[in-house]
């Protein structure tokens, strides 16, 4: 009846594994008695749980990326813990928890964490930036952002039901096959990535179309801010990458459920295959955070410099280079599996070209600074840290792309140094100047700067100090996923030093939680009442703080680059608004893509579990629900002339 | 001017680095972990010609046109010269170029699987990771040991590798590079140890529950003592045929050292054989072994 599930599925003797899990079930548990308690369930029912609005499918994106945050960063402060103290001793962390935990800690921060925060600012921004009124499928953005959720949820499930993969965070054979891994662990890990994977495969499709199609008059493609063409790009990236992660996966299901040996050692399956499939997504998904980041910064860097991009067509033909380049490098990551010196050498100076479009963004944003008036504000410090961190960060990989160089350095704690030092001082350093920059936009007010200062310094004081010391223990022979080391290796001191700077990062984390309450709590002083804050120049900043619902009251028109700049550079004083209001066609919201999740969850908790009449409800219940909904005519309504009127005389900047 | 540099930064990395510790890697005491180390002392030098001039103009830039410095030329509009843009293609690319020239040279130079340039005749190593152990068979002697590599200085040394375990990754930093042990295939690596010492070994891909204590030691050693080394394996009193390869091969964790005075004919050959020929090996991937 229930599978493989019984009762002691449960770690109940684990005592920092209950301890976690008693802390998120109180967490949940008091968060579902403050809603009952106002009596918001309704509200958020319709506002958020049903929403189709890409703003709120945006923020809910955000939000979920950053809990997710400090469920990863848990992990993290565990793994450095367990390292700073075991020199020729266990540690407080065995092995089969150890190895759960930095498989956590990795398929948490990449798709739980990076995902969410590039998926999310991509939804509120790109619409706004594009002069439309919402994305192109408005109902799938909803079932992608709900079965992204559902991927969410089955991995902090295994916390309490079960336990999580001990393979690392791409799961090779044979190690995850069902021989070495005879557990539920990787059975987890497969159904929570192949599920949110489908969400975010579907949200590719949908930005694709919504930037080829839905631009506003006048917006050409040479015209298009840079966060929308790095925005393009990640979606292509994603379009062409992310059915490769499915169907490795499926692969390895079938190995797993089924007694295939596409992967096993045996009956004739290849290991060096899922290496080389895996790796076919995972390089491109690098830069499917990384682009969007890029953008972020060539929207702040002209914003703050007062001055426009330099070299932009320089920047979209660098982006597309990036793109196509991408796919052309992925045997990096295992030159050390017996390769011919051509193919490793092929795959290396491929690896290295990508250097050139990147420095050339890199020098755009400095020249952009040059000669520019640079106003220091929380998105240019991130970025100003990004510039001089990043460069290390690319500095590193090209190192590591030299194969004779990688033999050394492969699967070392430089390789570990190097990929945090461009994902964090690349991808999150950027996702943290968008949410600053943007955050008024989404809100209406602005973000604290007193406490966001303090968070950014100790969040770049704690990388530093977490990461340059594992750059050096890779060069004095310290590989990864170790547990325990030997007290001889002299790796102690330097792991300390790196614990110390998790620990800066922890409290760059909390300034950075209590700049959102103290933001939150002084929003009246801090109202964004111009919709315009920044003084910036692309389209989202011609509307209100936060927009409308249908965000823009008349589809705006452009003429080139940085719109709403030569705008203001036009009518210093924004004109009266003398337009008659029409009506605007608008998509009604669904409950659709939440139930269907919800039978998605159902569906992939049983297959972990081999569940199989569980299994057999949830598609049923995904067809049905599908099927109902196809069928469904009223999906969409006009908003009156005269309610956009009334809204719009509201507006602060019209009053 | 190179030169000067890379002496200077052999010395200051490491000292900034590591004080007081093992220099590990950059202090390699076999020829061809020196060339790696010196490749990568050389690509880093290349790149910082870019990196340093980024990193300063970031700090230069934002300091010299920050906002209320009126001194400063202000260009709004300013956002394109054919000059600094095909700089900013042109320098990137040369330094890449120069870098792909290095990259492709020393990648054949260094390939794993090619025999060292030596008049010495080379020492072949069989090397096979196990759960969670290493068996290192001397197939001219006869002999095998676990956890442990006797190697005499200055003779080549080629590994043949593979696993009957999952994929772990053949490495000894203070020798040179690594590469994948893999079950069913084998691949190949060439080191020379130039200097005495003993040298830490390991496995660099996460293979399960022992994968942390799954190293062992290697030890350079002169000719002599490297024969008597031999002679003292062939006084063990354990030998190693399918059947106590297939005890051997049981899970273990932190297994001792251990010496093999026999090792059964072509026994590593067997280990990847067993998996791509139906009727070699059982479930548990041991050797049937037919009582005839």
């Amino acid at each position: 009846m229930l599978g493989k599930l019984t009762w002691d599925s449960v770690p109940w003797d684990n005592g920092i594994v209950m301890g976690a899990v008693s802390f998120m079930a109180a967490v949940v548990i008091i968060l579902a008695l403050i809603v009952t308690r106002y009596g918001k369930w309704r509200y958020l029912w319709n506002e958020w749980f049903t929403t189709i609005d890409h703003k709120k499918i945006g923020i809910m994106y955000i939000l979920v990326g950053f809990v997710m945050m400090l469920r990863g960063f848990s992990d993290a402060i565990m793994m450095r813990s367990q390292l700073a103290i075991a020199a020729s001793a266990p540690g407080y962390l065995p092995p089969e928890h150890y190895d759960q935990v930095f498989t956590a800690h990795g398929v948490i921060m990449i798709f739980f964490v990076a995902m969410p925060l590039v998926i999310g600012l991509i939804n509120i921004v790109v619409p706004q930036q594009i002069g439309a009124r919402d994305v192109a499928f408005p109902f799938m953005n909803s079932l992608s952002f709900w079965l992204f959720v559902v991927g969410m949820a089955l991995v902090n499930m295994s916390l309490a039901i079960g336990d999580f993969a001990r393979t690392g965070w791409l799961a090779y054979p044979p190690l995850s096959g069902i021989a070495n891994s005879p557990g539920v662990g990787v059975d987890y890990y497969i159904w929570s990535l192949q599920i949110a994977g489908i969400g975010t495969l579907m949200t590719g499709i949908n930005f694709f179309v919504t930037i080829m199609k839905m631009r506003c008059p006048g917006m050409t493609l040479m015209r298009m801010p840079i966060f929308t063409w790095t925005a393009l790009c990640t979606n292509i990236l994603i379009i062409a990458a992310f059915p490769v992660l499915t169907v490795t996966l499926a692969l390895l299901t079938l190995d797993r459920y089924l007694g295939f040996h596409f992967f096993t050692a045996t009956a004739g399956g290849d290991q060096m295959m899922y290496v080389n499939l895996i790796w076919i997504w995972g390089h491109p998904e690098v830069y499917i955070l990384i682009l969007p980041a890029f953008g972020v910064f060539s929207e702040v860097v002209p914003t703050f410099s007062r001055k426009k991009l330099f070299g932009y067509t320089s920047m979209v033909y660098a982006t597309g280079v990036i793109t196509i380049l991408s796919f052309s490098v992925w045997l990096h990551h295992f030159f050390t599996m017996g390769s011919g010196a051509n193919v490793n050498a092929f795959f290396g100076i491929a690896t290295m070209v990508i250097a050139i479009p990147t420095g050339v963004k890199i020098f755009n944003w400095l020249f952009t600074i040059y000669r520019g008036r640079l106003q220091i504000s929380l998105p240019i410090m991130w970025t100003l840290a990004f510039l001089s961190t990043f460069t290390i960060g690319g500095m590193t990989g090209v190192l590591l792309s030299v194969p004779g160089a990688d033999f050394l350095l492969h699967n070392s704690l430089f390789l570990i140094a190097h990929f945090h030092n461009v994902i964090i001082g690349g991808v999150v350093f950027g996702m943290f100047a968008g949410y600053s920059y943007w955050f008024p936009k989404s809100f209406g007010f602005m973000l604290d700067e007193k406490w966001g200062k303090r968070g950014f310094w100790l969040w770049v004081i704690g990388f530093y100090l977490a990461f340059m010391p594992l750059y050096a223990l890779g060069f004095m022979g310290m590989t990864r996923r170790l547990n325990h080391y030997d007290i001889d290796t002299g790796w102690q001191p330097l792991l300390m030093v790196a614990m110390a700077g998790a620990v800066s990062i922890f409290l760059g984390i909390v300034c950075q939680i209590i700049q959102l309450y103290v933001s939150i709590r002084d929003r009246d002083l801090n109202r964004d009442l111009t919709g315009d804050p920044w003084n910036a120049r692309t389209l989202e900043w011609s509307t209100s703080s936060p927009p409308a619902l249908y965000n823009f009251p008349f589809t705006p028109v452009v003429d080139g680059i940085d719109a709403f700049w030569a705008e203001k550079q036009k009518n210093p004083v924004r004109p009266k608004e003398t337009r008659p209001y029409v009506d605007i066609h608008m998509p009604r919201n669904t409950g659709a893509g939440f139930i269907m999740s919800a039978f998605a969850l159902f569906f992939g908790f049983a297959m972990i579990w081999h569940i199989w009449w569980l299994a057999c409800v949830g598609v049923l219940g995904i067809l049905f629900t599908f099927i109902h909904r196809s069928f469904e005519t009223d999906v969409d309504y006009y908003i009156p002339a005269a309610e956009i009127e009334a809204t719009e005389k509201l507006r602060s900047y019209n009053v | 001017m190179m030169k000067i540099a890379k002496k200077y930064l052999t010395w200051i990395i490491p000292l900034l680095f590591l004080a007081g510790c093992s220099l590990g890697v950059l202090d390699s005491k076999g020829q061809v972990g020196k060339e790696e180390g010196a490749l990568i002392i050389t690509a880093t030098l290349l790149m910082l010609i870019v990196v340093i001039p980024a990193i300063v103009m970031t700090f230069v830039f934002a300091w010299k046109y920050r906002e209320n410095n009126e001194k400063s030329t202000y260009a709004p509009d300013w956002a394109h010269s054919v000059k600094i843009e095909s700089f900013v293609w042109g320098v990137p690319f040369l330094i890449i170029l120069i870098l792909a020239i290095i990259t492709w040279r020393s990648t054949h130079q260094l390939d794993p699987y090619k025999p060292l340039d030596s008049d010495v005749e080379p020492i072949v190593i069989e090397v096979v990771a196990l759960d969670w152990k290493w068996l290192f068979i001397y197939p001219k002697y006869g002999i095998a040991t676990v956890n442990h590599i006797e190697m005499p200085i200055n003779v080549p040394i080629a590994f043949k590798i593979t696993s009957d375990a999952p994929m772990n990754s053949f490495f000894i930093p203070r020798l040179g590079g690594q590469i994948y042990a893999m079950s069913g295939m084998q691949t190949q690596l060439h080191l020379i140890a130039n200097e005495k010492g003993t040298f830490r070994g390991l496995s660099a891909n996460i293979s399960g529950q022992g994968f942390s204590d799954m190293t062992f030691t290697a030890t350079a050693t002169s000719d002599k003592d490297f024969k008597d080394w031999v002679n003292s394996v062939r006084q063990s009193q354990l030998r190693l045929d399918k059947v106590q390869y297939n005890k051997l091969s049981n899970k273990s964790e932190n297994h001792p050292i251990q010496y093999f005075s026999y090792v059964e004919p072509r026994l590593f050959e067997a280990v990847i054989e067993k998996y791509m020929m139906p009727g070699k090996q059982d479930a548990d991937r041991k050797f049937i072994i037919r009582q005839d």
